[in-house]
């Protein structure tokens, strides 16, 4: 079977894999937050990079080659990460002890497993209304990291294209597909794909809050490493 | 740590801590690493904190900050901490990154205040507070390192009293200050 050096370990591939997928699946972990296993690759939130042949490139979006020797968990590699973290947080209005995501939350497990203790850049607070209109979910855009998963999930699964991403660089933002531009006025379900898809805590379900209190949710006892090589496994 | 005998004792690091945008959360904390208190004590003595009422900060090893910047009072303080302190930490949530207060940042702040001071219910003839002994507002609470140099960061609302203990017992020993063991949250 092919294979290439993942810093230095080997790791078998088949034709057409991605490095990142060719890794998960041998037990090796590379970050990510927009991948998703049931959908092509993004390569939009830049979490796996790794170095490939001397070059920077997206794990997930690149296919395996024959004999590379690829770097990912080096300390060049992860200080990239912890920046493309920080960026992340900066760039939207990210207060964990208020987020009822907090402990399920990918972007915050991710900043623990690369020990982001700051976020290093100026704030750029911006102004993000939630959107509330539906009896079901709760929309809270101020945490949206444009990983296009509830759109692509809503597109391609639930058959609504509900969500989109529209405007370019900072401006870009997430909007529902309604006139009125309200999740109440489509016909989003609670039971939608797209519902439960979000790596970070902008779609939420109205109701569960805190039932799981905080310190007992995924990320509190586990890294994200851990969870994600064992849902790998499974 | 005690010093070896015939040595001349260590002097002990001067540590203020002061509590700016915050909820004095983070002091409780600090609090809760209970009976270390007594050994820390042996190491350091508190300059101004809360702890000791001094009012003005004096010559330090190591500042402690919780909380943002909200207003221009803060803002003498924290430069103040940053002349007087050779290391300075951000402690909690609020100082790392503005933390709850900051979630009025996308607000104008003379509708904030209109809001809490004229339009609250139950308010009859409400006027904004204008003693000028009351420091001036400013138009969004920033995070500490957006004002002066921060040496380190301790997030967390607040941080337990073990990440406290860890992170201080690190840095007292000479140790760069690390959040192993699940001691790292930002809630």
């Amino acid at each position: 079977m092919k294979q290439f050096l993942l810093d230095g370990q080997p790791v078998p591939f088949e034709d057409g894999q991605s490095i990142l997928e060719a890794a998960r699946q041998a037990g090796h972990y590379i970050p990510s937050l927009c991948w998703h296993k049931d959908f092509p690759a993004h390569g939009s939130c830049k979490l796996c990079i790794v170095k490939a042949a001397g070059r920077h490139v997206s794990a997930c979006a690149t296919p395996a080659k024959e004999g590379w020797e690829v770097e990912s968990a080096t300390p060049e590699m992860n200080g990239e990460r912890r920046a493309l973290l920080q960026m992340l947080f900066v760039e939207g209005n990210h207060f964990c002890p208020s987020c009822e995501k907090s402990g399920n939350c990918e972007l915050q497990a991710l900043g623990y497993e690369y020990e982001m203790l700051t976020s290093r850049f100026r704030h750029f607070y911006p102004d993000r209304p939630v959107d509330a209109s539906h009896p079901d979910v709760l929309l809270d855009f101020n945490r949206c990291i444009f990983c296009e998963l509830c759109v692509r999930a809503s597109r391609d699964v639930d058959g609504k294209a509900v969500f989109a991403l529209t405007g370019r660089g900072i401006n870009k933002h997430l909007v529902v597909n309604a006139e009125s531009g309200r999740l109440g006025d489509t016909d989003f379900s609670k039971d939608d794909l797209a519902a439960r898809i979000c790596p970070v805590g902008v779609i939420l379900r109205k109701g569960p809050g805190f039932a799981v209190p905080i310190g007992e949710r995924t990320y509190d006892g586990q890294s994200i490493r851990e969870q994600k090589l064992k849902e790998e496994e499974s | 740590m005690s010093p070896a005998p015939g040595s001349p004792p260590a002097r002990k690091l001067r540590v203020p801590t002061t509590s700016l945008a915050g909820c004095f959360g983070c002091h409780m904390s600090f609090l809760d690493i209970d009976e270390h208190l007594f050994e820390l004590v042996e190491l350091i003595e508190f300059d101004r904190s809360p702890l000791t009422d001094i009012k003005e900060v004096g010559p330090c090893d190591i500042g402690l900050i919780e909380g943002g910047v909200c207003n221009a009072e803060n803002v003498h303080v924290l430069r103040a901490f940053r002349r007087q302190c050779k290391t300075l930490i951000a402690l909690g949530a609020c100082a790392v990154n503005g933390g709850l207060p900051a979630q009025r940042n996308h607000l104008s702040l003379s509708e904030c205040l209109r809001e809490v001071y004229q339009f609250r219910p139950g308010i009859e003839n409400g006027q904004i507070p204008n003693d000028p002994e009351l420091p001036l507002p400013l138009d969004k609470v920033r995070p500490i390192h957006e004002v002066v140099r921060i040496d380190y960061f301790l997030p967390g609302c607040p941080p337990s009293g073990p990440a406290i203990w860890k992170f201080l017992t690190d840095l007292i020993a000479g140790r760069t200050p690390r959040l192993s063991d699940g001691l790292l949250h930002y809630d």
